[in-house]
């Protein structure tokens, strides 16, 4: 066991873990946060996917010891209230079905729209494709990647609650 | 909501009894629980709706949502009969109560259609006493006032109440008969698409799963469960799983071995600690090839008739062109997102079950049956579902938390791994069909064979399970001579509904073969269709449409082709055109264009995703399936069970047919044309007919 210390969607944390300890583990069963979703537990599936100092990480894949003194995101902390572009894109097109890999796909798709202005379908492609969803959501997340897009231009400055 | 909980629930139970007016009297609050919940505002008007003294209308649904939108589409049917304000709309999911039907659950995309009529009653008679209470108010008759968008408007004046103001007088009054339904002409919310309502919730990581329930104290557990098919326990080492740190105990449970531990992670890491020493019994030795030859034996044996037009053999024997196919399907985990888990609390005589199920009923029950518990004394909480597919309709995996929170005294929470989902699930089952057909000299189809050979998990009913041969004994088609006949292998493979059962694996063999006799009399797919369609309206109407919006026959890019294929089932029907190459041994599928006759319309956003979300299950099963070796399945996880990714998209487009009929299913509508529209359009483009799913880069060289 280990006290690790990290940055938990903007406030300081301390868990008492083994150092191996998935993050996604240490998120859902330990810190009680459970809208990081376990979907595979191998790197797969993309559905535990959060932010670590802005990029996006899959983090069952992530051992609590590498988080140590870093920055981390969820899907609770994207956003206060709800509106990071991303959000208001998934809402605008009605996006979740089961919603249950949801959280993994907007993670993913708000790094992609901070580091790309204006991503085309083939930036999209690449960047999505680590996400699965059974649900079968993924012409729709096209289309509401390119107005999350549209709407971080037209927003102007970071957009909020996104790191780095 | 408050209100509900302090009903008690034999006060339910007894006006249910004593009400003649069946299911909204049986739910209506008895006098004594009516006045103490109007005490604190709130009333419930029926078992489906209850209006807060601040206005919020709260739907009860009491069936179960696993992402086809089931709650957004309930809600829209009361809502528009009631005038409720969708603004101030809010969900919650019913107990298991007998008010709400013998079975609940979710299954066969039933939702819709067995609501439509009785949901919208259930909304247009709660709009009657809002109306009926706002009349006493004004001492007008009931005929002066409407209810419109959340308020009851005196229709002269203009004045109005809103809901939350009449709700605790409007539950006071007695149930009316016969109240009128709108005129279809008339809905304002159905046949719109509004945001679904658990939408916002699912894009915050607020919604809730079954996998999120977490009560104070609770362990988390993994159950280990035997490799080979039939298997058993037949002994086991624990103590190394009892020194991983975080481990609490180790117990043998129904059918395999499970470690609790303080979360999910040392419970995994303590099973892989575990030695566990296997029974295997006698399946060890089988595989996809010994299971394949027991399959190709069955289709040599007489089996039973399925149905039986005119002589096929003769017109076979007699035709200038006949054809004889095998086609085969693998086996199909439901794989949703969400993995199978259930979170079980038992008490002394009483038992909490969190779990996210397709059938409530009967999952309450099985937790009783496993808890030594009376049904009643069992409360079950739907939980939303992450996917379903026909998986959580079978609840097996509801038994070891009742088991294990029974033996430890403590809420615990069991969560399948990815690799037991893959592995352990009940699976769409494999199946091997020998298609025989003909032509006559001008190129049209006068035979129609089939020997069936595919596990029977529904039963048989005259040697038949109607589930093994949908889909190729029913076809709509017009073929002189028909001779469908199926027989039932014994495997210890656990089998199930899977996303639209039969037709799933049986429309791909049939549209194909089809596809293959027009070829063979050298007739375009389509003309073939519309001519065995003549008498077949709804599905004519369909094949149609897709091929005109697809654009049949005109110029395609070089290596691509066009293929189609329909299907009716679940009360709708549907008709997709695929256009698809192969490109470096692989399918590419460019553009699916899916016409559908779904009957009348709740929300047909929902019914887009559907028709997209059921293409995308359609694609995946021709991409990974499962495979046997050493008695059990191969496969663990998504590397080597493979499903449709985001690069392998293609654009779909979906056009809703104008429709007066009942209502149809969608959830199910459009997975079983997806795979032969495909197969047919790679045949168009290539050459090369694909008989098999999933589809293997040599069935494409
Ligand atoms: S759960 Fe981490 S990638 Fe699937
Ligand atoms: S919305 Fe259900 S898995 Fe993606």
């Amino acid at each position: 066991m280990a006290n690790i210390e990290f940055t938990l969607n903007g406030q300081p944390r301390t868990v008492d873990v083994p150092e191996e300890m998935p993050l996604l583990w240490v998120l859902r069963d330990v810190v009680g946060l459970t809208g990081t979703k376990f979907g595979c537990g191998m790197g797969l599936c993309g559905a535990c996917t959060v932010h670590v100092d802005g990029a996006g990480a899959r983090s069952c894949q992530t051992a609590a010891v590498n988080v140590a003194g870093r920055d981390v995101t969820t899907i609770e902390g994207l956003s206060d209230a709800g509106d990071h572009p991303v959000q208001q894109a998934w809402v605008a097109l009605d996006v979740p079905q089961c919603g249950y890999c949801q959280s993994g796909q907007i993670m993913t798709a708000a790094v992609l729209v901070r580091n790309y202005a204006d991503p085309s379908d083939a930036d999209i492609d690449r960047a999505m494709r680590g996400n699965i969803c059974r649900c079968g959501t993924y012409q729709a997340i096209r289309e509401a990647i390119h107005r999350a897009a549209e709407l971080s231009g037209s927003g102007g400055g970071p957009a909020p609650g996104s790191a780095a | 909501m408050s209100a509900i909980r302090h009903v008690h629930r034999r006060d339910f139970l007894k006006t249910g009894a004593l009400g003649a007016g069946g299911l909204l009297l049986g739910f209506r609050m008895p006098g004594a629980a009516a006045a103490a919940a109007q005490a604190e505002g709130p009333a419930v008007l029926n078992a489906f709706v209850h209006i807060g003294a601040d206005d919020i209308v709260t739907f009860i649904i009491d069936k179960a949502e696993m992402g086809q939108g089931t709650v957004t589409s309930l809600s829209m049917l009361l809502a528009e009969e009631m005038e409720a304000d969708w603004t101030r709309v809010r969900t919650r999911f019913a107990p298991v109560d007998p008010a709400y039907g013998p079975n609940q659950g979710v299954f066969g995309s039933l939702s819709v259609r067995t609501s439509w009529n009785r949901l919208r009653e259930a909304g247009a008679t709660a709009a009657e006493l809002l109306v009926r209470a706002g009349a006493q108010r004004w001492g007008v008759e009931p005929s002066a006032v409407r209810a419109e968008n959340g308020a009851i408007v005196h229709t002269r004046t203009g004045e109005r109440f809103r809901f939350g103001e009449l709700a605790s007088e409007a539950a006071r009054i007695p149930i009316p008969p016969n109240v009128a339904q709108k005129d279809p002409t008339q809905f304002k919310l159905l046949g719109t698409s509004p945001t679904k309502l658990d939408t916002p919730a699912k894009v915050t990581g607020r919604a809730r799963y079954g996998i999120d329930v977490r009560l104070p104290g609770m362990l988390h557990a993994v159950v280990a469960q035997p490799p080979v098919f039939g298997g058993a326990v037949a002994g086991f080492d624990d103590a190394a799983a009892r020194r991983t740190p975080g481990v609490r105990d180790v117990l043998e449970v129904t059918g395999g071995v499970a470690v609790v531990a303080d979360n999910t992670w040392a419970a995994m890491e303590g099973r892989r600690a575990l030695s566990i020493d296997w029974n295997d019994g006698p399946f060890a030795s089988e595989s996809s090839a010994t299971i394949r030859d027991y399959f190709e034996r069955l289709a040599s044996e007489p089996g039973a008739e399925a149905r039986r037009e005119g002589d096929a053999d003769a017109a076979i024997a007699d035709a200038s062109d006949s054809l004889d196919a095998v086609y085969e399907a693998a086996y199909q985990p439901h794989a949703s997102m969400e993995p199978y888990n259930t979170v079980a609390d038992v008490r002394d005589g009483a038992c909490d079950v969190y779990v996210g199920t397709q059938v409530q009923t009967q999952s309450r029950n099985t937790a009783a049956e496993t808890a030594g518990l009376a049904p009643e004394q069992v409360n079950l909480h739907s939980q939303t579902m992450g996917g379903g597919f026909g998986g959580k309709s079978r609840d097996s995996y509801v038994v070891h938390a009742v088991e294990l929170s029974r033996a430890l005294g403590r809420p615990v929470q069991v969560t399948w791994t990815r690799e037991d989902d893959t592995r352990h699930d009940a699976f769409r089952p494999a199946a091997y069909v020998r298609m025989t057909g003909a032509v006559d000299a001008g190129g049209w189809p006068t035979a129609w064979g089939a020997r069936i050979v595919c596990p029977s998990f529904a039963g048989l009913r005259n040697g038949i399970d109607r589930t093994a041969v949908e889909g190729i004994a029913d076809v709509e088609y017009a073929i002189p001579n028909i001779h469908v006949r199926y027989a039932p292998p014994e495997l210890p493979i656990p089998t199930w509904y899977w996303r639209s059962v039969g037709y799933s694996q049986n429309t791909f063999f049939a549209e194909s073969f089809l596809d293959e006799l027009a070829a063979a009399g050298g007739r375009d797919p389509v003309e073939v269709r519309q001519r065995l369609l003549a008498d077949s309206p709804r599905m004519l109407n369909v094949v149609n449409v897709a091929a005109e919006r697809a654009g049949w026959g005109s110029p395609l890019p070089d290596g691509h082709g066009r293929g189609i294929a329909a299907v009716n089932n679940i009360g709708s029907f549907t008709a997709i055109v695929a256009e698809a190459s192969v490109e470096d041994g692989r399918i590419r599928v460019h553009r699916m264009t899916c016409a559908i006759d779904c009957g009348h319309i709740a929300h047909p956003g929902v019914i887009r995703q559907q028709i997209e979300s059921g293409i995308v299950y359609g694609l995946s099963q021709m991409k990974g399936g499962l495979t046997i070796a050493d008695g059990g399945v191969v496969e663990s996880n998504f590397h080597d069970f493979e499903v449709l990714r985001f690069d392998e998209m293609p654009r779909v487009e979906t056009h809703i047919v104008e429709s007066r009929e009942m209502p149809g299913g969608v959830g199910e509508a459009s997975t079983p044309p997806t795979a032969p529209a495909v197969g047919n359009a790679v045949f168009a483009a290539t050459g090369k007919r694909i008989r098999k799913l999933p589809v293997r880069p040599e069935d494409l060289a």
